[in-house]
């Protein structure tokens, strides 16, 4: 039978991390235990469980991983809330890799990256982070900023303070919104840490987060002198079809499925406030 | 041209069904729509509107996709996609016909939708002119000639005759599968008719709307327009405009349990509904207007500027007798479509 992109494939869940209370994080490969399908640093997969319902999720491990595919899930919805409940060994539905990936070969090859996050935000830009690592001689200097409510509330934070932080010219800022017992690092919301980290506007920077974070995060930017076609972020609307024929997803005539999610911020300025 | 006459187009009917499926505007319990024909059904190729669009056919308004069989932790997907049998679509009115082509863009894009696409593939469409428009109708303003040579075949109806004429090679095969019941004919018939129907459409009293405003460039200007709280004020969200409209793709996917495991369907979806973008964290169009606004910028604007200036509207009138609020895309035109519209 000729292919159809909206059968999926049967994936197997073979690791599952509790990041924090509500997110963990679930590691899946084929029935054959091979990697499902390539994708690049951005790009998504719909995951389904049958009778349940099946979401998109961005793909959290970088293409570089050969062995399997991670996808960071917070708890938030009928769907996640199922997910959250399955064990080792389950299996789900994958199909995918959806939408335009970062332009991890084009526009970030050569130049300084800053990367800034917000909590489960920092799910699509994990898949960058460690794609950019793997082929660290592309890339300049690299700066994350990535923020949380609380120190629970950091994803992947064992790999952030055991692998990123000792990449070599590569910078890494936590912060939590509120003082917490156990805590020695900075306070305080992401928008007003990039600003006093005084960060150098000449970085391509890419923004992931909820919508209020990025609003006031990318206002910092350009008033230190950022400029915009150089800042990327990602979007995220409801989708049944991922290939823009379902019809839900557009924010004025672009498809966030297929068009997106990655957008550059002049890209959005053109679209209508709709998202 | 080829003709036959009028009353012998149940032989037609009859000789078409011997080897396919043949799909046919019939009269049930008072309503006019495409249903399957068989000897005795009432046909009604007259009926300028069915009350439903002929899209159904190929993206039905609610379709099997696959099924899930789980035992323990096992999925199996069971592809339900099957050879799909050839049928013919007949007596298609030309705006009808134009809206598929309009659907073409969406689900033969890549990646291929391989549900409407076997069902397309397998269709030949026979398309029939139109001759008595109705003040509904508005093709004209999206340069559809209602009287024009559309489809895999085309025919022309009068008072004696079905006049033919096949257009490409499946509508050659299907010719040459009921030549011994047509016979030849020359085109003076079909000649007067299209004259006098395009006499009446030039003075429908929607023929003449101004588009001009709706252009990818305009879209934020439009997007922001202050008439749109106006416009949408009486808006049920009912989703009828949605559900007649031969344009209208938007569809949800669901999964549906059974004895025998999981069925995943889709089924025909309305951005007029307000949990058409609900998601767990939010929703992007909260208010009817937003909802309102996205159907006509899409048709109007979003579609047109993703299709080489294709509309999504092809005048057919379905929504402008049927919306229970007598709000349709007439309306939206007359107001924001450009100046000539006053």
């Amino acid at each position: 039978m000729i292919n159809e992109t909206l059968i999926p494939k049967v994936g197997v869940v073979t690791d599952i991390r509790k990041d924090t209370p509500d997110v963990k994080t679930f590691r899946v490969v084929g029935t054959d235990g091979k990697k499902l399908f390539q994708h690049m640093p951005g790009q998504c997969a719909m995951v389904s469980i049958p009778g349940v319902g099946e979401c998109m999720f961005s793909i959290t491990s970088s293409p570089t991983n050969e062995e399997y595919m991670e996808f960071s899930i917070k708890k938030c919805g009928c769907v996640t809330e199922v997910i959250h409940s399955l064990e080792v060994g389950a299996q789900v539905t994958v199909r995918g890799p959806y939408g335009k990936n970062f332009p991890v070969e084009e526009d970030f090859k050569g130049k300084d990256l800053l990367f800034i996050a917000g909590g489960i935000g920092l799910a699509p830009l994990r898949s960058v982070i460690n794609y950019v690592r793997h082929y660290r001689e592309n890339y300049g200097k690299v700066v994350i900023v990535y923020g949380a409510r609380s120190k629970d509330d950091l994803v992947d934070i064992e790999e952030i303070q055991t692998e990123w932080v000792n990449e070599p010219n590569t910078e890494v800022y936590l912060t939590i919104d509120r003082p917490q017992e156990g805590w020695d690092g900075h306070v305080g919301f992401v928008p007003a840490y990039v600003k006093e980290l005084g960060l150098n506007p000449n970085m391509t920077a890419v923004l992931c987060g909820p919508p209020i974070m990025i609003k006031f995060t990318l206002a910092g930017l350009l008033e230190l002198g950022f400029d915009k076609s150089r800042v990327y972020t990602t979007l995220e609307l409801r989708m049944k079809c991922g290939v823009g024929k379902c019809g839900r997803c557009n924010v004025g005539d672009k498809f966030v499925c297929k068009d997106g999610p990655v957008f550059r911020m002049t890209e959005l300025d053109e679209l209508p406030d709709e998202y | 041209m080829l003709k036959i006459a009028k009353e012998r187009l149940n032989d037609l009917y009859a000789k078409i069904n011997e080897s396919m499926g043949l799909f046919i505007p019939i009269k049930k319990a008072g309503e006019v729509d495409y249903h399957i024909w068989g000897e005795g059904k009432e046909v009604s190729l007259e009926t300028l509107k069915t009350v439903k669009s002929p899209k159904n056919m190929f993206f039905p308004q609610s379709e099997n996709m696959m099924k899930f069989k789980t035992e323990g932790k096992n999925i199996e997907i069971i592809d339900v996609r099957g050879e799909k049998r050839p049928f013919v679509l007949f007596g298609v009115k030309p705006c009808d016909y134009k809206a598929i082509e309009v659907l073409d863009k969406v689900f033969l894009a890549e990646p291929v939708d391989t549900y409407y696409q076997s069902r397309r593939e397998a269709t030949t469409i026979v398309t029939l002119a139109c001759s008595k428009p109705e003040e509904s109708c508005f093709c004209k303003v999206f340069d559809i000639d209602a009287t024009a040579a559309y489809g895999d075949v085309t025919t022309w109806l009068d008072g004696e005759n079905l006049y033919w004429q096949a257009n490409t090679e499946k509508g050659e095969a299907l010719t040459a599968l009921v030549k011994e019941l047509l016979e030849d004919s020359d085109d003076a018939a079909v000649k007067a008719q299209q004259e006098a129907t395009k006499a009446i459409i030039d003075k429908l009293p929607y023929s003449n709307l101004d588009l001009s405003k709706f252009k990818p460039e305009n879209l934020n200007e439009l997007f922001n327009a202050q008439e749109w709280t106006e416009m949408s004020e009486a808006c049920l969200g009912c989703g009828t405009c949605t559900f007649v409209c031969p344009t209208c793709q938007c569809f949800d996917i669901r999964d549906f349990k059974t004895n025998e495991g999981v069925i995943r369907y889709r089924c025909w979806d309305s951005c007029m509904y307000s949990d058409f973008t609900l998601m767990a964290h939010g929703n992007s169009r909260t208010t009817q207007m937003q909802r309102f606004r996205q159907r006509f910028m899409h048709k109007l604007v979003y579609y047109p500027s993703q299709n080489d200036g294709l509309y999504s509207c092809v005048g057919c009138g379905r929504c402008v007798n049927k919306c229970p609020q007598k709000l349709n895309i007439v309306k939206v035109i007359k107001t924001l479509g450009g100046k000539n519209n006053d």
